[in-house]
């Protein structure tokens, strides 16, 4: 079937397999390999994009769902080559190391604090809950979010 | 100032943080345009018979290329056989003979997940509806569940090796110390079973093209993995290239290359298809390979005045379905057994044995989590008898500050500590009396939620294969700029920011002019790579090593070129620039001197191996909430020491510790691997095995200490498993402390709400009697 | 990790999603927030033929204030569930245990219907509703009808829905008094209730401890004769069939449904 999404303010137009995920339509076939698959049992919000500016796990979603939407991916985050306050936070806070669970665990935190500008450190914790990392012990993670929400306000 | 000891955001980051990594899934590279996707038929049974493979429904799908089994597989050489030696971390699977694990099941499956056969399908999706469709037929055999059971080889895995255990190493069942001591306690303790989990599972591509495998790997150890394969395949190391991109977490499951990965590279050798494998969660969680798995029996006897004079552990290691890893893990566990403590009588030994789960092998620690998990039980059960605060016997018999180098009973070298040192820190960062006298108030006043406080004390072997060293070469061109190949295999831990950091520091070539290479065997032909804490001593020192012979060759070339003496040639490290001493017009910077060398650049390629591993130590306090009434664990603080002597780069340290953390306290509190009484896994998802999240953790309370070692060149040692192996006994401690006042002595791992439930309702019956 | 191959239809109105239903019978499902059937799809345990999505009926998403009671559409998002004014302000217990249901983005897309429809013992909202005394208003090919929520779930996984039935409305009676309270237990902010209590008013329904959700009938009997929150809670696992499973046995469960009972009537109380 035809899918056409709005991906990182790109339309994109594509002839898919029904049953195509999200995720695998944003790594396959808009080739935006940034947003990764961690788990197969929407546990591990790895693969969290916003969909219309919220976010989603893309795996747990169909292309087909988000046919005539929009989807923002890290790659889409930095606005003119500037990094978004989140992806600054996480530098500065050293929260990520391996970086596999970084991309969902951003735009979770974008997600959040959108939602919550001014969140304590246990609103984080339980915005959290449906992102693992198995690198950070969430420590930084946790502060580059404080850190972020106090640099937009 | 040198830039070393300074904080310094990672230069790993921006890349990661917007194009994000490239990840094996992820590559995009050429040789693999058009490649097919391998999708394994994996076995759902724990012990069978295979009876019968019928390929050919799978066969007739639209997309599939091919179905191979082991039958295929007519282009290898058999195992090798074995005399029986355990093979070492990241080795080939070691014990050949009757304890052969094959490629692809011949005729028996040992475990749910063990592979039996693969399709190769154009695409990703049809790879699942393909595998669905190979039939294969299995008659069932009784399933060994469990060490407990394994010992008894009423059923056996290998019926040729005529028992389940694979290795024993007796431990001594001499009484006599403990007939001398005024107390001896005795436990039966669990380490349990659990998953590496990390975020990224095991992907493999291949190519095999004019004679020629290519394999990208998610590795830990990019030349490991070409050696592995060279034996496997019956293949030389110029026919192998191995490339290692990205790695989303490794752990210790990634040492090397495993079985299902050398299928692969062996299917693309055999089909001449450029292959990509992927597996998905609920494979990694069977397949790959798990962590710990040790049951304990402790004995540990001493005397009223707090001194401990005796200590036995007898360990029956679950080495799952096949012994991969031999004697190693256990081995390890007896070295480090007495821990931070001069205990005049240790006695250790083990037994491997076999069982029909998914195989064991290194997880964060690797033998010496157990080894500490078990002597700072058993220092708190001890306490508890002599009714003596646990902080204090474990300073009434730490290893004296004046007793290093201190050579273990069991035959470890200590290089440094500050045992004592490091307790009183972290009690004092902790507020250990306050913490008391709040413990106290909530048992008088009966409080539905009770205070738990948990010690653990600790020392852990890091570059235990210290004699194996690291390479660095360093090549400085005629742009200025600098290359470092290191053989080192970073996965999270910032290498290529420390080295460069240790590039800057030696020669002032700024860290942005600073390209770090790794994990690409054209590139670096020889390595170790990034296991066991090992790194920043031995990667780390031999880079230092590189920079200094480099600077050592540019002193000799900015000499030539200025015409002056090599003693009257300096380096401004701040600076970057070559001058005769005092004379600043005659400046000369690295791209000048570097362009005089012959070839136009300063290379040096070098080795730095240590004569001993290094031993790291450290103290953590626990701070927990029980409801006494649901039996609910709540982690309130968790404080640590953790010295693994000069920090080279806060910010990375800081990282490995809170990572080490959280992966402690999730054993400790929340993670278990489980099978049900036929072998089948109850936690082969992420929605039920209990992976520890942000929501379950405070942030934590680190303090600092630095005790260097003489053993290489930067004085360091290694802190990446440090924070795991010293936050479980802290954090089990913890939960035991709590609930000690109704007669709790002992909750193993993980201290779920039902477990802990379960031992206050037993100690509430116990009293009542 | 990829669910097997299907048809997918998009429906553009109830309507539509309704003569879809029919047309493809037993071989179709409805689609809402796809938090409950794709996890399914994904590891194959359900495999319909045909996916009628029903996310384009935003004209099912909705929470309004009907006078004695709240009228909310099947398609309401959880997160629009947690943070509306209206039920914040006339069912506290529904907005709060709304903002329980797993995380934050699966808030974003699960749907109250899809939840109730999926009728998962081990759900939030079905013993809340249960504890609110809603009804549920499903439209079929002959019409609307309403079904109480005490006759809409049947066992694990079975409601009253026909096959050929949409829900399309939650109806939620005010309640009286502002005596409410939602205890979930579980071992990780994450997980699903190992165990779980809502109470309204002197409503007790409980969370996994059947394969519906249930009424903790003799705790409200007691209550009613008079007993304080701590002896009415100790029936609370009366007439219960808790299942034995990793996270806890059937014993354990009965002894937590007996604590959170007690914690919910204190805290409800003192809301009152």
């Amino acid at each position: 079937m035809k899918v056409d999404l709005t991906v990182n303010g790109k339309d994109i137009t594509a002839d898919v397999e029904d049953r195509m995920l999200l995720v695998h339509f944003l790594r396959d076939v808009a080739d935006l390999t940034a947003t990764n698959v961690g788990c197969d049992t929407t546990s591990c919000g790895a693969c969290t994009v916003l969909l219309d500016g919220e976010s989603v796990k893309s795996c747990t979603v169909l292309a087909a769902q988000a046919s005539g939407h929009d989807i923002t991916t890290i790659e889409g985050l930095a606005t003119n080559g500037e990094m978004h306050p989140v992806q600054r936070a996480f530098h500065q806070e050293h929260g990520l190391q391996c970086g596999f669970c970084t991309p969902g665990m951003v735009m979770a935190i974008a997600s959040l604090l959108k939602e919550n500008p001014h969140p304590t450190e246990e609103q984080v914790r339980s915005g959290l809950e449906g992102n693992l990392c198995r690198c950070t012990g969430y420590h930084n993670i946790v502060r580059a979010a404080l850190a972020a929400a106090e640099v937009s306000s | 100032m040198s830039i070393l000891g300074t904080r310094v955001i990672r230069t790993e980051d921006p890349r990661l943080l917007t194009a994000g990594g490239v990840y094996v899934d992820d590559l995009r590279t050429p040789e693999l345009d058009g490649a097919a996707r391998l999708t394994f038929v994996r076995s759902p049974v724990a012990h069978a018979r295979i009876t019968g493979i019928d390929t050919s429904e799978a066969m007739s799908e639209p997309g599939v290329i091919a179905v191979l089994t082991v039958r295929d597989m007519d282009d290898l050489a058999p195992p090798p056989p074995d005399d029986g030696a355990g093979g070492g971390e990241g080795g080939p699977l070691p014990l050949g003979g009757p304890w052969s694990e094959p490629l692809l099941a011949v005729d028996t499956v040992r475990f749910v997940g063990e592979p039996v056969a693969l399709v190769i399908t154009d695409g990703r999706y049809q790879g699942e509806d393909a595998a669905d469709l190979v039939s294969v037929d299995y008659e069932p055999l009784p399933a060994v569940v469990g060490p407990a059971a394994a010992v008894t080889d009423e059923a056996l895995l290998f019926p040729a090796a005529g028992t389940n255990v694979a290795v024993t190493n007796p431990v001594s069942t001499d009484d006599t110390p403990f007939g001398a001591c005024e107390v001896v306690v005795e436990q039966d303790i669990v380490n349990q079973r659990l998953a590496c989990l990390p975020m990224e599972g095991r992907a493999t591509a291949a190519t095999f093209e004019g004679g020629k495998l290519t394999v990208w790997h998610s590795s830990q150890n990019a030349q490991l993995c070409r050696l592995i394969l060279c034996g496997a395949l019956g293949m030389t190391p110029d026919q192998i290239r191995v490339v290692v991109p990205d790695v989303g977490g490794g752990f210790g499951a990634k040492v090397g290359i495993d079985r299902d990965a050398l299928v692969v590279a062996w299917a693309a050798r055999k089909t001449g298809r450029a292959l990509r494998w992927t597996e998905t969660r609920s494979e990694n969680l069977v397949g790959m390979t798990q962590g710990r798995a040790q049951l304990h029996h402790v004995k540990i006897g001493g005397n009223r005045d707090g001194k401990i004079l005796a200590y036995r552990i007898e360990i029956i290691q679950d080495t799952g379905a096949y012994p991969r890893t031999g004697g190693f893990l256990p081995g390890l566990t007896c070295l480090m057994a007495p821990g931070v403590y001069d205990i005049p009588e240790v006695q250790a030994g083990f037994r491997v044995v076999v069982t029909n789960a998914t195989p064991i092998h290194a997880y964060r620690g690797a033998g010496r989590p157990e080894a500490a998990a078990a002597i700072e039980r058993a220092v708190d059960l001890f306490a508890a008898e002599i009714g003596m605060d646990p902080a204090e016997v474990r300073r009434r018999n730490f290893v004296a500050p004046d007793k290093f180098p201190f050579q273990t009973k069991t035959g470890a070298l200590y290089d440094s500590g500050q045992y004592a040192e490091a307790l009183d820190k972290v009690l004092a960062a902790a507020g250990y009396e306050e913490l008391r006298k709040e413990q106290e108030r909530r048992r008088a006043s009966g409080d539905v939620r009770q205070l738990g406080i948990g010690v653990s004390t600790y020392v852990e072997i890091t570059a235990a294969d210290a004699a194996a060293g690291e390479t660095a070469k360093l090549e400085v061109s005629d742009d200025g700029t600098a290359t470092v190949y290191t053989g080192s295999s970073p996965h999270g831990q910032g290498h290529e920011t420390a080295w460069a950091m240790l590039v800057q520091d030696e020669l002032g070539i700024p860290m942005d002019k600073v390209t770090v290479i790794h994990g690409d065997t054209d590139l670096v032909p020889i390595g170790v790579g990034t296991h066991a804490s090992r790194s920043l001593q031995l990667g780390g020192s031999a880079v230092q090593k590189a920079a200094i012979e480099v600077k050592d060759e540019a002193r000799r070339q900015a000499a030539d070129i200025l015409e002056a003496a090599e003693a009257d040639v300096v380096l401004d490290t701040v600076t970057g620039l070559w001058q005769v001493r005092g004379d600043p017009d005659t400046s000369l910077n690295w791209a000048q001197v570097a362009g005089h060398a012959s070839g136009g650049s300063l290379i040096a390629d070098v080795s730095f191996a240590a004569d001993m591993p290094t031993f790291p130590f450290g103290a953590h306090v626990s701070v927990v909430e029980v409801d006494t009434e649901t039996g609910k664990v709540t982690l309130l603080r968790h404080v640590t020491v953790d010295d693994a002597g000069p920090v080279l780069n806060p910010v990375l340290a800081e990282g490995q510790r809170h990572g080490g953390i959280a992966q402690g306290a999730a054993q400790a509190l929340l993670e278990e691997v489980l099978y049900d009484a036929d072998g089948n896994p109850l936690t082969s998802t992420l929605a039920d095995y209990a992976a520890i999240t942000a929501a379950e953790l405070p942030s934590y309370e680190l303090v600092e200490s630095e005790t260097p070692t003489t053993l290489n060149p930067l004085g360091v040692k290694g802190i990446g498993e440090a924070g795991t192996i010293g936050s479980t006994p802290a954090i089990q401690n913890a939960v035991v402390d709590a609930v000690a006042h109704l007669g709790v002595r002992h909750i193993d791992m993980p201290t779920t709400p039902q477990r802990v439930w379960t031992a206050i309702n037993e100690a509430r019956k116990a009293s009542n009697q | 990790m990829i669910p097997s191959s299907f048809t997918y239809k998009r429906a553009g109105s109830a309507e539509e999603a309704l003569d879809l239903a029919a047309e493809h019978g037993e071989d179709a499902k409805f689609l809402a927030g796809g938090h409950s059937l794709l996890p399914l799809m994904k590891l194959r345990l359900a495999a319909p033929e045909v996916i009628i999505d029903l996310g384009g009926l935003r004209d099912l998403s909705y929470v309004t204030d009907q006078g004695s009671y709240v009228a909310i559409g099947a398609l309401t998002r959880h997160h629009d569930v947690e943070h509306s004014e209206v039920l914040g302000r006339e069912v506290p217990l529904l907005a709060y245990a709304a903002g329980q249901v797993g995380d934050p983005q699966i808030r974003h897309r699960g749907t109250i219907g899809g939840s109730i429809a999926h009728a998962d013992p081990a759900s939030d909202l079905p013993a809340v509703l249960l504890a609110l005394d809603a009804t549920v208003v499903a439209r079929g090919a002959d019409g609307a009808r309403e079904i109480g929520i005490g006759e809409f779930f049947q066992s694990l996984f079975e409601t009253a829905l026909e096959p050929d039935e949409l829900l399309t409305e939650i109806r939620v009676p005010k309640p009286a008094f502002g005596a409410w309270s939602f205890q979930k237990f579980t071992q990780r902010a994450i997980d699903w209730a190992i165990v779980g209590c809502a109470v309204q008013d002197g409503h007790v329904a409980l969370v996994n401890m059947g394969g519906t959700p249930l009424r903790a009938a003799a705790t409200e009997a007691a209550l009613a004769g008079g007993a304080s929150p701590a002896e009415a809670a100790a029936h609370a696992a009366e007439g219960t069939s808790a299942a034995d499973d990793i996270r806890a046995t059937r014993a354990y469960r009965e002894h937590l449904a007996r604590v959170l009972v007690s914690r919910a009537l204190t805290e409800a109380n003192s809301r009152s």
